[in-house]
């Protein structure tokens, strides 16, 4: 057991932790607080594949930016506690094999990989390479992106303004 | 006995770096007991009155009065609240505040020492990462929580109020604050707060001037400046941006219902959240440890001693003269120590040397945080709406320009 | 975020069926008793779409004390005391008033040496009055600094009372047909004194608020009272005076010795916080130009007119209003021939102009609120009474 390797294991524990506290947690702001828990858990592990920029983005974005607008509308709309309900019907059918399904795949498609993956030199972890990928390389589907959030941004007021 | 010695030299590195915790914990506390003093000295001074003085000499026992107090308080649990989220609100707040300022480094020159005859170097300052801007935001930015969480988890309105107005306040200030350093980060060509202070260093205007980044070129970062104290002075929830804790509006908004020790951590949290951005902005604008003198002028290297003497012989002075008797034995005391440090400093060139770049990052720092007090006593508050206003219509574009007019600036001069 | 602030603004007016942002419910707060913003123990009942105010109701009564009923079981003498605790930052403004109505209804007149004393302890006490207002409007708004200078100002213009008549809050200063007590050696001195300081001073708190960004921010455009609406209310004072209607009853209806001093009176154009602001501060300036022609015109002479120990009025009423540092305060006495008035009513101020507060509060913010109610410059010993 390496170092690196416990703090892997913590992380993704907490990762997982957070996660299934998110789907169990009974109030929103509970779940929301396991979600910003997972964020970080994430960055954690950019973090120790050497991916500092990632990281650091990751709980600037997700975990401040993006995660206070969930914990502000939470606030904001005063949103009680949810009520348990027992599974829906097609939950039960179709959802507990579909979700044992992904998880096997997942886990194949992780174990098949997990060699060429670890070989594979890190050509997008600092901050110079990165944004060589992003400005250089990726230019088109980058500037597409942000185009797509715009129109997104700008649904989003169309639809507020309706509401009025 | 030697085994544990053995153990703790093959891992020295765990040891300096869990020593320089302590002791970084230790002095900020303190420190941050002092600068309610301070401030609250300050604030007493410019509203023509004495501020606190019955606590030892000069109230300087007061921030050990206030901390028994916290300390001793009786600590209420008001009824339906979240009990975990209420307690982890001020924790939180404490500590993403506190952790924040092991990235920023105080010096240039790292620390030499030997202990049992093994050489040992450390750098001033406890971690030195090469994205220590970036990681300092995303502490900044999960520290909203703190007080988001607080307003959330007291049911009860006003701090609910006070939370969504931070909430709504640090996410548009957190914009304009990362986007105000883009500059400064262009200019420098790095994240690391070490190496966006070497790229400072030196002098322009025939040597007269220091190559600060607030007036250097190839573009100077005034505007980045302007902007990133505005929003830094919203980001910690200072006057006049301290609407979540407006006393007058919503009594105190999101620490309303926090009492005690818990209190406290709000209000240390504050405070060092404060010391952090007067860091920040004095490394990314202000040359960071660099003297604003030129380094041929060598008279300048004893400033600190002068300084140092000139307060202790006031102190010595005034403590004479004072009314108590712990007075008449502290005061002068304090002051005997100042003038004895000075003479210190004169006759350890060494030493005198090695605190030069501590000594003009802190000074540099205190100015801000005398600016800071200066405005809570000078303006009103801002109105959520204006505030709002400020952060979207005037400080981004603001910033965002500034970042343009870097970028052509680099690329039409390039970096210097 | 931007939206939150600018949304509800058209709708939150027209106060139509809860229609919110998000469609999340409105939140009703209490504001006060006990808020530090609320000068005492108003309660102010906001409905609130975030923050936006989308109704209010002011539940007053927490300091009533029933001071009109006292008046019927004590004699004229008895109760002039009692007023002082009314407007209790503006005592002697209270106690002029009730002492006017009284000799008005006996048919006494003070003789003008007790006149022109009393004109000058009155706006001495407006300028207390005005001051302490502004001390407390700031902080409201969030500066810190004017309170402690006011209070610094404030200071100077009690102790004068305090020496004059030895209290510094309920005064008690006059007394029914003249004065009880002479103006003391040095008073025309310290008033002078005062004056001359004041001037300056005050420059210092407009070099704070006046010219600053925010300060303007916060108070232009806030909690506009146009002058139909005002007259409407029956708000009266710098309130009304600062909405562009020019009535003063120190101009209109002179008392005391008003008529013997020239001053102008100021008045507003928006009707706004802001305006408001400029209007007390010019009235300060007013009040210390009245005390300095008072100062040299004090006429030699009695201070006290002939009234008997026990006061006996015919019967009759009598409605006789003065110009406090809140607005028209009236007191309507009604004897029937003995020695304790049958009826006292008094018409204070700050309940009138209270009364404005939720036409100027709909639709703003709950910072705003503040802010008005600090304007409106209440003190709920004579709300409540």
């Amino acid at each position: 057991m390496t170092p690196q390797l416990i703090v892997f294991f913590v992380l993704a524990a907490l990762a997982v932790l957070g996660a299934v506290t998110l789907i169990a947690a009974r109030h929103p702001i509970h779940s929301a607080l396991a979600l910003i828990v997972v964020m970080v858990a994430l960055a954690g592990l950019y973090l120790l594949q050497g991916a500092e920029f990632v990281a650091a983005v990751q709980i600037i974005v997700y975990g401040g930016a993006i995660m206070v607008l969930f914990v502000f509308v939470i606030m904001l709309l005063n949103a009680g506690e949810e009520e348990r309900t027992s599974l829906s019907r097609i939950a039960r059918v179709a959802g507990i094999p579909l979700a044992l399904a992904l998880s096997g795949f997942l886990a194949a498609a992780v174990l098949r990989s997990s060699h060429a993956a670890a070989q594979a030199p890190v050509t997008a972890a600092s901050t110079r390479g990165l944004s060589m990928l992003l400005f250089r390389e990726f230019v088109f589907p980058f500037e597409l992106t942000s185009f797509l959030i715009l129109v997104a941004i700008l649904g989003a007021l169309v639809l507020a303004q309706r509401e009025n | 006995m030697t085994d544990i010695i053995n153990i703790l030299r093959q891992h020295s590195f765990l040891v300096i770096a869990l020593v320089k915790c302590g002791l970084l914990l230790f002095i900020l506390l303190t420190v941050l007991a002092y600068l309610s003093l301070f401030e609250r000295k300050v604030l007493a001074h410019i509203q023509s009155r004495w501020g606190p003085y019955r606590v030892g000499p000069h109230g300087l026992l007061q921030p050990l009065a206030d901390g028994l107090k916290f300390l001793f308080k009786e600590d209420p649990m008001p009824a339906g609240v979240d009990r975990f989220v209420f307690l982890l609100a001020p924790f939180l707040s404490l500590a993403l505040a506190l952790t924040s300022l092991a990235v920023i480094p105080f010096g240039p020159q790292p620390l030499r020492f030997s202990i049992l005859g093994t050489q040992y170097e450390t750098s001033l300052g406890i971690v030195d990462l090469n994205i220590g801007l970036l990681v300092l935001f995303a502490i900044t930015a999960l520290g909203v929580y703190g007080v988001a969480l607080a307003g959330w988890a007291s049911n009860s309105k006003y701090p609910l109020l006070g939370g969504l107005r931070s909430s709504a306040q640090m996410m548009s200030y957190e914009l304009a604050l990362t986007m105000s350093v883009v500059g400064v980060i262009l200019m420098a060509g790095s994240f690391n707060l070490r190496e966006i202070v070497t790229a400072q260093e030196g002098r322009m205007f025939f040597g007269l001037l220091p190559r600060w980044n607030v007036i250097a070129g190839p573009f100077p970062q005034i505007i980045g400046f302007f902007c990133y104290f505005v929003a830094a002075i919203a980001e910690t929830n200072r006057a006049p941006f301290d609407l979540p804790e407006a006393e007058s509006e919503l009594v105190a908004g999101f620490n309303t219902e926090y009492a005690s020790f818990k209190f406290a951590m709000f209000f240390m949290g504050e405070y060092a959240n404060m010391i952090t951005v007067s860091c920040l902005a004095t490394i990314m604008f202000f040359g960071g440890w660099t003297s604003p003198f030129p380094s041929a002028w060598s008279w300048t290297h004893f400033i600190p001693s002068a300084l140092l003497a000139v307060l202790g012989v006031l102190l010595l002075i005034d403590g004479i003269r004072y009314e108590t008797i712990l007075g008449k034995l502290v005061l002068p005391g304090v002051g005997t120590a100042l003038c004895a440090l000075s003479a210190l400093l004169l006759f350890f060139a060494p030493v005198n040397n090695y605190i030069q770049g501590p000594f003009w990052f802190l000074l540099k720092v205190f100015i801000f945080i005398f600016f800071y007090v200066w405005m809570r006593g000078t303006l009103p508050r801002f109105r959520y709406d204006q505030l709002m206003a400020i952060g979207w219509k005037i400080l981004l574009p603001l910033s965002i320009a500034n970042v343009l007019l870097t970028s052509l600036g680099i690329l039409k001069w390039g970096l210097r | 975020m931007a939206e939150t602030t600018q949304n509800g603004a058209g709708q939150a007016g027209s106060g139509s069926a809860p229609h919110t942002l998000l469609g999340a419910d409105e939140l009703i707060l209490n504001m006060g008793p006990q808020h530090p913003s609320t000068h005492g123990v108003l309660r102010v009942k906001l409905k609130l779409d975030g923050e936006r105010v989308a109704g209010s109701e002011c539940v007053i009564g927490y300091l009533h004390r029933g001071v009109e009923k006292i008046a019927e079981h004590r004699s004229y003498q008895q109760f002039a005391p009692y007023v002082d605790r009314m407007d209790y930052v503006a005592a002697v403004s209270n106690g002029l008033g009730y002492c006017e109505a009284v000799e008005k209804l006996m048919g006494v007149e003070a003789p003008p040496r007790a006149k022109v004393i009393r004109t000058l302890l009155t706006e001495l006490q407006r300028i207390a009055s005005h001051l302490l207002w502004l001390a407390t409007h700031a902080l409201d708004i969030g500066a810190l600094t004017p309170l402690f200078y006011c209070f610094r100002e404030r200071e100077e213009i009690l102790k004068i009372l305090e020496k004059y008549c030895g209290a510094r809050l309920t005064t008690h200063a006059f007394r029914i047909g003249g004065l009880q007590y002479d103006a003391y050696d040095t008073m025309e001195k310290d008033v002078e004194r005062f004056c001359a300081d004041f001037l300056k001073r005050i420059v210092e708190y407009e070099d704070l608020l006046t010219g600053n960004r925010i300060w303007l921010g916060r108070t232009k455009g806030v909690g506009v009272l146009s002058g139909e609406d005002a007259i409407a209310m029956g708000v009266t004072g710098p309130v009304l005076r600062a909405s562009g209607v020019q009535w003063d009853i120190r101009k209109a209806m002179p008392y005391a010795a008003y008529d013997q001093f020239e001053f102008d009176i100021p008045i507003g154009k928006n009707g706004d916080t802001f305006d408001r602001y400029v209007v007390r501060m010019e009235e300060m300036r007013q009040s210390v130009r009245i005390c300095r022609q008072a100062i040299g015109k004090i006429p030699a002479g009695p201070i006290l007119a002939k009234v008997g120990k026990v006061l006996k009025p015919p019967v009759g009423e009598v409605y006789h209003a003065i110009e406090a540092p809140k607005g028209e305060l009236g007191y309507y006495i009604v004897s029937d021939g003995t020695v304790q008035p049958y009826r006292v009513r008094i018409r204070p101020p700050s309940f009138v102009n209270l009364q404005a507060f939720d036409k100027m509060a709909r639709g703003h913010l709950v910072a705003d609120v503040v802010a008005i109610i600090g304007t409106l410059d209440i003190v709920l010993g004579e709300v409540d009474r």
